[in-house]
């Protein structure tokens, strides 16, 4: 007599690579969307706190000096040279075919609509995004949110309105300052190091720039800086996890900065053509 | 170690618990993701009096302190504060709630920017339109009440120690008055001696301010120092509540097998 024995289920199988490609991916996607999703939220509260008293005018001012005045020197500096190496690199091109004359209005106008403001925003981006994130998500995980909470003091209002209104304020402010400076910087290479005549430089780039091309700069450097200050604000205000935590959102923050300012180039870019 | 006193032997007189609650929480659930944290929270505190919530590592103390003053909104449920349910509130009617609270927070939560003046100005220069001389006068003398010198003042709350910074908190969380103040694990990680310095505290600013306190303890034998009510919390309900001593006399299991941690030990 045969005596049958019950056969094991079989093991779960694991799932193939092509299975967890596609679900990490779309984890990925709806992480996110969700990202995206509470930004949104956010700067919905952010505008409508921002109309409400008490106006913390000193807040504001605390934050415009910090975003803005703090960050004079390294825009300055940044200007200076990106307008120096571009006029090098531009008239060695231009000698090609005589045209070292183009040098002006090419530094100017290459700086006026793309690099001033996306080069500001990197700036600001590195010296006042992350020290933003970092202190909000350190008052977060310390419960220092929830303690202005529980004083009846809304932290979107106190906290979270003076920073965005500064980086959409200020960052325009500093890529006039990073054009002025890069155009300084240009001035000095093409006139005192390749030998362009002044006249030449400054009627060429006269007759090249026109007002649009600075209103170009100005929009894109507010539409970084709200970018740059919501994102950094977001991710610390929603930190968690204690330092590792902050830390984590901080270099979170960074990077989604520095990726929003060039999607946000490129799509602004080909609006304005 | 601090020793546990009878809550009968204390001076003060027991307040009334047939009176209208100050605090009362009606069948209170929250769900976190699958878990749930609070089940069915029932829960008064008569106006006046220091109420314990006591409870192990995880047990939703903190979460049900949290939807008292609204920092959480409950799945469903009420949380009636001072005869107004707080749950359907929106943000601004909820801020208006929160002038009647104080709270003073685990790690005490000081603004790590500001010195220890500033910390304890700061909701009266948000709440109030005094010149900054009389906020420097209520200042000194809600420090002095908890009897830290003027020479902290000027301090960075990274320059105290952890029961300087108890009670800077608790000055910062009563300055303005309020009728409710809710402590937050206020012994946890302090020696034995600042622990008995901050229930000293908690029962000064009852009896000396007449609030309503809410301590939120896994620390018995402090629990038993300053409360006129224990409840005892458990896997997101209030499995026992009562004076003292009827807590102490519990057949719950759960109660009896926290409380023998400290009562069999003494």
């Amino acid at each position: 007599m045969t005596t049958q024995t019950p056969s094991n289920p079989a093991p779960p199988r694991e799932p193939g690579i092509l299975t967890q490609s596609i679900s990490s991916f779309g984890k990925g996607l709806i992480d996110g969307v969700s990202t995206l999703g509470g930004m949104m939220m956010l700067l919905l509260d952010v505008v409508r706190w921002s109309v409400r008293p008490p106006f913390r005018l000193a807040n504001l001012f605390a934050q415009l000096d910090f975003v803005g005045v703090g960050s004079i020197f390294i825009v300055s500096l940044t200007g200076t040279f990106t307008g120096m190496v571009f006029a090098l690199q531009t008239s060695t091109a231009f000698a090609l075919f005589d045209a070292e004359s183009l040098v002006g209005p090419t530094v100017a106008l290459t700086l006026s609509r793309e690099l001033a403001a996306v080069f500001s925003a990197l700036m600001v981006t590195m010296r006042a995004g992350s020290a933003m994130c970092t202190e909000l998500g350190t008052m977060r995980v310390t419960e220092q949110v929830d303690a202005l909470e529980t004083m009846a003091v809304n932290p979107v209002q106190y906290l979270l309105v003076p920073r965005v209104l500064a980086g959409l304020f200020m960052v325009p402010a500093l890529t006039m300052l990073f054009l002025t400076t890069g155009m300084a910087g240009a001035y000095l290479i093409a006139v005192g190091v390749l030998g362009i005549s002044p006249g030449t430089f400054l009627s060429r780039t006269q007759q090249w720039l026109v007002p649009g091309d600075i209103f170009q700069g100005l929009i894109k450097g507010a539409v970084f800086g709200l970018s740059v200050a919501l994102i950094c604000c977001y991710k610390g205000y929603n930190a968690s996890g204690g330092a590792k935590g902050v830390g984590q959102a901080t270099t979170e923050a960074m990077v989604s900065s520095a990726l929003s300012i060039f999607i946000l180039d490129f799509i602004l870019g080909l609006l304005w053509q | 170690m601090t020793a546990v006193s009878d809550s009968s032997s204390r001076k003060r007189p027991a307040p009334d618990p047939s009176s209208t609650p100050m605090i009362e929480v009606v069948d209170l659930h929250k769900t976190f993701g699958t878990t749930k944290v609070l089940t069915g929270i029932n829960l008064k505190v008569p106006a006046g009096s220091t109420c314990v919530i006591l409870g192990g590592s995880g047990s939703g103390k903190t979460v049900l302190m949290k939807h008292m003053i609204g920092l959480l909104k409950p799945d469903s449920g009420k949380v009636i504060i001072d005869g107004q349910d707080i749950v359907p509130m929106g943000v601004r009617e909820l801020q208006e709630v929160r002038n009647k609270f104080g709270m003073v927070f685990q790690a005490a939560a000081l603004f790590d920017s500001m010195t220890v003046f500033e910390n304890v100005a700061f909701p009266l220069r948000e709440h109030t339109k005094d010149s900054e001389d009389v906020i420097r006068q209520k200042v000194r003398a809600r420090l002095d009440l908890m009897g830290l010198k003027p020479a902290v003042e000027a301090k960075f709350p990274s320059d105290l120690s952890g029961g300087m910074r108890k009670r800077v908190g608790l000055a910062r969380a009563t300055i303005l008055g309020p009728k409710i103040v809710l402590y937050d694990e206020p012994t946890t990680g302090l020696d034995p001696i600042t622990t008995d310095y901050v229930d000293e505290m908690i029962l000064a600013a009852q009896e000396g301010l007449g609030v309503t306190s809410v301590v939120i303890s896994h620390d018995i034998a402090s629990a038993f120092n300053v409360a006129d009510q224990i409840a005892f919390l458990s896997k997101g309900v209030i499995v026992e509540n009562g004076p003292p001593e009827q807590v102490r006399e519990s057949e719950h299991p759960a109660v009896k097998v926290f409380l023998q941690t400290w009562f069999g030990k003494n």
